[in-house]
């Protein structure tokens, strides 16, 4: 009798508090959202194949890059690990039976779906054209599309995000099984609490930035347009504020995810344990204090700008210290490359070059030439999609067999690894050189001289499309025809391994005891 | 820059792939005494990277410095930008639409601003970018080193048509440039632009020396250091005469009462800046 045999009925799953059952509603959920967003950029893809804007009208362009932007951060890549990988395995990881509240837990994903569905009433309505970082006074005054429906889709959502970091947040606290140390805890759990810490720090800001851009534009009361007295800047201020911490949200969880793979199929134990951990609360609490790095040709001053960039170089530190640390744990050990593996090495990969096109970002002078052109577009795409989205597809690999009770076809899985990886180089690596050159972003027409790269990013958009396809064929086909998993088919070390696959609705029959730290693994044995 | 991370990157991958190659399943390589921490190596990967970070850090930041401070002599051209074009004036009132041209040699400042939403001045070829913010002056400074035309974009996005926003900057040989200057150019200089304004809203009704209401003497205004009610001092830049325009409240002078009222929406971006260099035109003939 396992979770997934509770019930069939489409009420036993909407009305589950089982945390695997809500992961798999999110799961469903976060794919679709992942799919629309991608149609998006699909499109744009194509536009930007020709330097005239022929495809698609400037206005739809406008409205493509917005829906797209608003769905990926807020409604696929900011709930993908935490909601998704995190949901399932932290009370698993922790020995718990099930989430700190687990009709908290299902009450978020009801806010995410209403959330969802506000932002999908407003593409359909006719959609935005704000850019998903709603400028001001452009969004309050100027913008013509359903600016107040789009935001309020995003309000909404943001409460589903404080709850899941809440329950995640009192789970780690208080459901750890006996003998579960601090520092005897995976760095999963270590990223998901740290993830869970900004998610309810920082949405708050968000919340009330949105709808202070409500109330400017629907009541006209003067806070960012300057022709009321406001301060077009303050949006800024505070919009990054939320949205730089996002980042971090994004991409936290994909390190803890990485950090289960790589030991597991390097045999080792993850190298310096410790400061892994302190890097993640390092990454957590310094990126609250880099938004200004977003700003550099804002208008904010001098100093204001050194001081920020300083602090951005600072956070890049923990970065590279883990970095190092996934690179020297391959030291010595006995590797396989199974398709996780395959998926967590290209995210060590993608994510070094995201983070070291950062430090150019964090230079000031060279930032003043690089921002808001094509390079930073190459540099997010790096860091997250390049970085989380490959984790999150890693860890849906490593997991499978406990969440689905089933193999994937590993040959399928390696192969859709490096086409990803091939088909993301290929997209976004000419970006950074079209960026150099002096591309700037949010164009739907551009120089006819810079088409040959563009021509190569958007093929790179065709087979990118075609890998992310691969996956949900191959994974559902398994569904149904896959091999049964066993308890533990990697011979892992996790909690989550010692209990059947797929586990039963309580997750252990009894409670495990805890003797000693993770990653026991051996490359000798 | 691009060599550093360049090194380090391929550093990364050459060990990664050495040790996934070298340590990969089956292999004869020797694993005897796998270490699991190393607080040297830990603590050299923390600081070799901060020392480096610290120099990238400084040599930015000095060049960055260099577009806020500049030669006090330099060429003062106020642009600004509006959905979708890119308004400019020289200081002799010669007007341009999507075009910039400036003399080979000389330092210049632009003093941006915008009539709606934000833009952002960028010339790919000149390395600069500076957003153009509502309600108030932002500015860059840089010397064109090298003659010939350079692709100008808006890089904020600002609705529609942001893609075509954009236009070329013309560097010219200076005396090409100071007779593109001249050529075509019935209007009054800027300055004298300014006085007209300044008579037409009547600033010279209470700012004149022989007012009966008591207003600030404005003549030399500029560049002086003011002392305000609130016990402040300022600069009069061009920021502050803005301001002391549209928020008259905000940036009382010691000695005065808070009357004036705000011309906000009265005047236009072209308007405040021909009164701007109006008074600019007034130092050393003051009282």
């Amino acid at each position: 009798m396992s979770y997934l045999t509770e019930g069939y009925t489409l009420r036993s799953w909407l009305t589950t508090h089982d945390h695997k059952r809500i992961a798999l509603l999110y799961a469903v959920a976060i794919t679709a959202f992942f799919f629309v967003g991608g149609a998006a950029a699909t499109m744009m893809r194509l536009e930007l194949a020709t330097p005239a804007g022929d495809l698609v009208s400037a206005d739809t362009y406008n409205k493509l890059f917005t829906i797209h932007g608003v769905i990926m951060v807020w409604f696929f890549l900011i709930p993908s690990i935490p909601s998704v990988l995190g949901n399932f395995l932290v009370p698993m990881m922790i020995g718990a039976k099930d989430m700190a509240f687990p009709r908290l837990n299902l009450a978020s994903w009801y806010i995410y779906v209403i959330g969802g569905a506000f932002t999908l009433a407003a593409l359909v309505a006719g959609g935005v054209d704000t850019g998903w970082t709603f400028y001001t006074p452009y969004s309050t005054m100027f913008a013509n599309g359903h600016v107040v429906l789009v935001i309020a889709g995003v309000f909404v959502v943001g409460f589903s995000s404080i709850l899941t970091g809440l329950n995640i947040i009192v789970t780690v606290h208080r459901l750890r099984a006996p003998g579960l140390t601090w520092f005897r805890l995976p760095l999963f759990i270590w990223a998901n609490y740290a993830t869970s810490l900004i998610l309810i720090l920082a949405t708050p800001v968000l919340a009330m930035t949105l709808t202070l851009i409500a109330l400017e534009r629907l009541a006209g009361i003067g806070i960012f347009n300057p022709a009321l007295g406001g301060d077009p800047l303050l949006f800024q201020h505070l919009f990054w504020f939320y949205s730089h911490p996002a980042v971090y949200i994004m991409v936290l969880p994909a390190m803890g995810v990485a950090s289960e793979i790589i030991p597991c199929f390097a045999r080792r134990p993850v190298f310096g344990y410790r400061f892994m951990a302190y890097a993640i609360l390092g990454i957590a609490s310094i990126g609250f204090l880099v938004w200004g790095h977003h700003m550099f040709v804002s208008g904010q001053s001098l100093y204001a700008g050194m001081v920020f960039s300083m602090l951005s170089f600072l956070v890049a530190i923990p970065s590279a210290i883990k970095v190092f640390n996934w690179t020297a744990t391959l030291y010595k050990g006995s590797i396989t490359f199974s398709a996780p593996m395959l998926y967590a090495l290209g995210f060590v990969g993608l994510f070094t070059i995201g983070g070291l096109t950062g430090l150019y970002l964090a230079s000031l002078a060279l930032d003043v030439h690089l921002t808001d052109t094509y390079f930073v577009i190459a540099h997010f795409h790096y860091i997250m999609v390049g970085g989380s989205v490959m984790a999150y597809l890693g860890g849906i690999h490593f997991w499978w067999p406990k969440i689905s009770g089933r193999m994937y076809p590993e040959m399928w899985g390696r192969a859709a690894a490096l086409l990803l990886f091939f088909g993301f180089n290929l997209t976004f690596f000419p970006q950074y050189l079209l960026g150099y050159l002096g591309m700037p972003r949010r164009y739907h027409e551009y120089a006819p001289e810079l088409q040959v790269l563009n021509l190569f990013s958007s093929a790179g958009a065709v087979v990118l499309a075609a890998g992310y396809l691969l996956p949900l064929g191959y994974l559902g086909w398994s569904l149904l025809y896959g091999k049964r998993a066993s308890a533990n088919p990697w011979e892992a070390t996790g909690l989550e391994w010692q209990t059947s696959s797929p586990p039963p609705q309580h997750n252990f029959h009894e409670t495990p005891r805890v003797e000693r730290g993770p990653y026991g693994y051996d490359p000798v044995r | 820059m691009l060599a550093l991370t360049g090194l380090v990157a391929l550093g990364v991958f050459v060990v990664m792939i050495w040790f996934a190659v070298r340590y990969r399943r089956g292999s004869r390589a020797d694993r005897s005494n796998p270490p699991v921490n190393n607080r040297v190596l830990e603590l050299g990967w923390i600081f070799a990277p901060l020392a480096v970070f610290i120099a990238i850090f400084v040599w930015a930041a000095v060049v960055y410095a260099g577009f806020y401070r500049g030669d006090p002599a330099a060429m003062t051209i106020y642009v600004v930008g509006k959905q979708w074009m890119w308004s400019v004036e020289h200081a002799n009132g010669r007007r341009e639409i999507d075009e910039l041209h400036l003399p080979l040699g000389q330092p210049v400042r632009l003093v941006l601003s915008s009539e709606d939403v934000i833009h952002s001045f960028f010339v790919p070829a000149f390395r600069i970018k500076q957003d153009a913010v509502p309600g108030r002056y932002t500015g860059i400074r840089f010397t064109p080193t090298k003659a010939g035309g350079y692709g100008l974009h808006c890089a904020e996005y600002c609705g529609t048509d942001h893609a075509r926003m954009g236009g070329r900057v013309f560097v010219m040989a200076p005396a090409a440039f100071a007779r593109w200057l001249e050529q075509g150019n019935p209007s009054p200089t800027l300055a004298a632009q300014g006085f007209e304004v300044f008579r037409r809203k009547g600033c010279s009704g209470c700012h004149a020396a022989n007012s009966a209401v008591h207003a600030p003497e404005l003549n030399g205004i500029f560049g002086r250091t003011v002392h305000l009610a609130d016990g402040r001092t300022v600069r009069a830049d061009e920021a502050y005469l803005r301001d002391s325009m549209l928020l008259p409240k905000r940036d009382v002078v010691a000695g005065y009462e808070p009357i004036m009222p705000s011309f906000q929406g009265q005047l236009d971006e072209g308007e405040i800046a021909a009164l701007i260099s109006y008074l600019k035109s007034t130092t050393g003939k003051g009282s």
